[in-house]
């Protein structure tokens, strides 16, 4: 086996790492650049709990290789908030308690912030679909559904 | 393990041509990745195609849309041109797993992936799709029909890389669909599916068809008398019955607990009722 060198972008910075062939990116992020919020829930593509983008696609980073990023730019939820400031996701999060546990918190803020990106009103149903691939076994879904569509709200401007 | 990434498919071709042991292509990895890290597959070579110039291009083509084998479905769902042109094949693409996995899913890793409940290709085989393959020996086309060879099995040779699909142009008055059962409403493997793609004249009869099937026999089933039920027909309730009849006639399915033989038949023949009607309506949208 033979390690590779690869340079990337990682929430604007320029980072360089070396990785095994087969070494997942979320591996990369979180045991070798200490970006531990993208979680792993299942490492097959099922729960999105380790969710970012990559070149502004929304992916599980479980099923990316760390080696294909080279030259990619990559979002993970390290780089939502502004400094101190958070993102309008995360302050509803936290104001509506749309979390318990938190496991799939970093994945499901990461997804819904590309689908406001895409969407800024969103109907339920939309917010629903689009984070069918983020699974939560603490809440419900309902708390989540709302903070979304509270955040989608101020970012509008309503 | 050894990682490529491939600058053309002349030299991903001879690096699969060289490795003496498992070998496999990558481009959106959603199911090459999900069985590496799950332990079931062990790989000693992965040549990753989405550098090769071309593949991850969307391009008209006589009349038609070339696919490149490394666009991902989200791409394909935001073409206007592919998804006015092909619908039906827009919609079974979309329905490949998670928002995540349309980030990185293709059609043609849906195909080469050989799953007999693969959402794309009933839809590619009822629009006529063929796949550019190239390989040791230069490139070739293929129908897509002609690529599955039973459940995790395709006809390509060592070597040979499938670089793009093309759906081919068609007349005015064209439309397609794809349907599919699932025991939950998103994000499942399908237990039948079907896709019908048809075009009619200006006074709304049917004048050519393709009916396809999925997730009920080894591999995708194109069914031609299910096409014949349907053609000449204004597909009245007579023309919907032959079809159906058609179609449950064709299947073969496996017994399981996601399905028995008789209920994957009988959704068999009743998906593609529900999508000929469809794609009917679509095509009177279309002409």
């Amino acid at each position: 086996m033979r390690s590779l060198h690869v340079s990337a972008m990682v929430n604007g910075d320029p980072v360089e790492f070396i990785c095994d062939p087969g070494e997942p990116l979320l591996d990369v992020l979180r045991n070798r650049l200490g970006l531990t919020g993208a979680k792993e829930g299942c490492g097959t593509g099922d729960c999105g709990a380790c969710s970012v983008t990559v070149n502004g696609r929304l992916v599980c980073s479980c099923l990316v290789l760390g080696a294909e990023v080279d030259g990619a730019e990559i979002s993970t939820i390290e780089g939502m908030a502004d400094n101190e400031e958070l993102h309008p996701l995360q302050r509803a999060f936290i104001d509506g308690a749309a979390f318990q546990c938190g496991v799939c918190t970093p994945g499901i803020l990461v997804a819904a912030k590309a689908l406001l990106e895409k969407n800024p009103e969103p109907t339920d149903e939309e917010v629903r679909f689009w984070l069918a691939g983020n699974l939560c076994r603490c809440t419900g879904y309902d708390k989540i559904i709302a903070a979304v569509q509270v955040a989608a709200a101020e970012m509008r401007g309503a | 393990m050894k990682y490529m990434s491939a600058q053309s498919a002349k030299a991903a071709s001879e690096a699969l041509v060289k490795e003496p042991g498992n070998a496999r292509v990558l481009a959106g990895g959603t199911d090459l990745l999900v069985q590496m890290n799950s332990g079931n597959l062990k790989v000693d070579l992965v040549v990753d195609i989405k550098k090769i110039p071309g593949i991850r291009d969307i391009a008209a083509k006589a009349g038609g849309w070339r696919i490149g084998a490394a666009v991902a479905g989200a791409e394909l769902g935001e073409h206007a041109g592919v998804c006015a042109m092909w619908p039906g094949v827009v919609e079974a693409a979309g329905l490949i797993g998670s928002t995540q996995v349309q980030g990185r899913c293709t059609m043609v890793g849906n195909l080469c992936n050989g799953s007999p409940a693969g959402d794309s290709v009933p839809a590619l085989v009822a629009a006529d799709a063929v796949v550019r393959i190239e390989g040791p020996d230069g490139s070739r086309d293929c129908p897509v029909l002609d690529i599955p060879a039973g459940p995790g099995k395709t006809t390509l040779a060592k070597g040979e890389i499938i670089t793009s699909v093309l759906l081919p142009a068609r007349p005015a008055g064209s439309a397609d669909a794809y349907l599919r059962f699932i025991p939950r409403t998103e994000m499942d493997i399908a237990v039948a599916s079907a896709a019908v793609s048809l075009t009619v004249d200006s006074d709304g009869t049917v004048t050519a068809a393709r009916v396809a099937l999925g997730a009920v026999a080894p591999k995708v089933v194109l069914v031609e008398d299910a096409a014949k039920a349907i053609i000449g027909s204004k597909l009245d309730d007579a023309a919907l019955a032959a079809l159906s009849k058609a179609c449950e006639s064709a299947c073969n399915p496996i017994d399981d607990k996601r399905g028995t033989v008789a209920f994957r038949t009988s959704t068999a023949g009743v998906l593609a009722r529900r999508a000929a009607l469809i794609a009917y309506e679509r095509a009177g949208e279309a002409k």
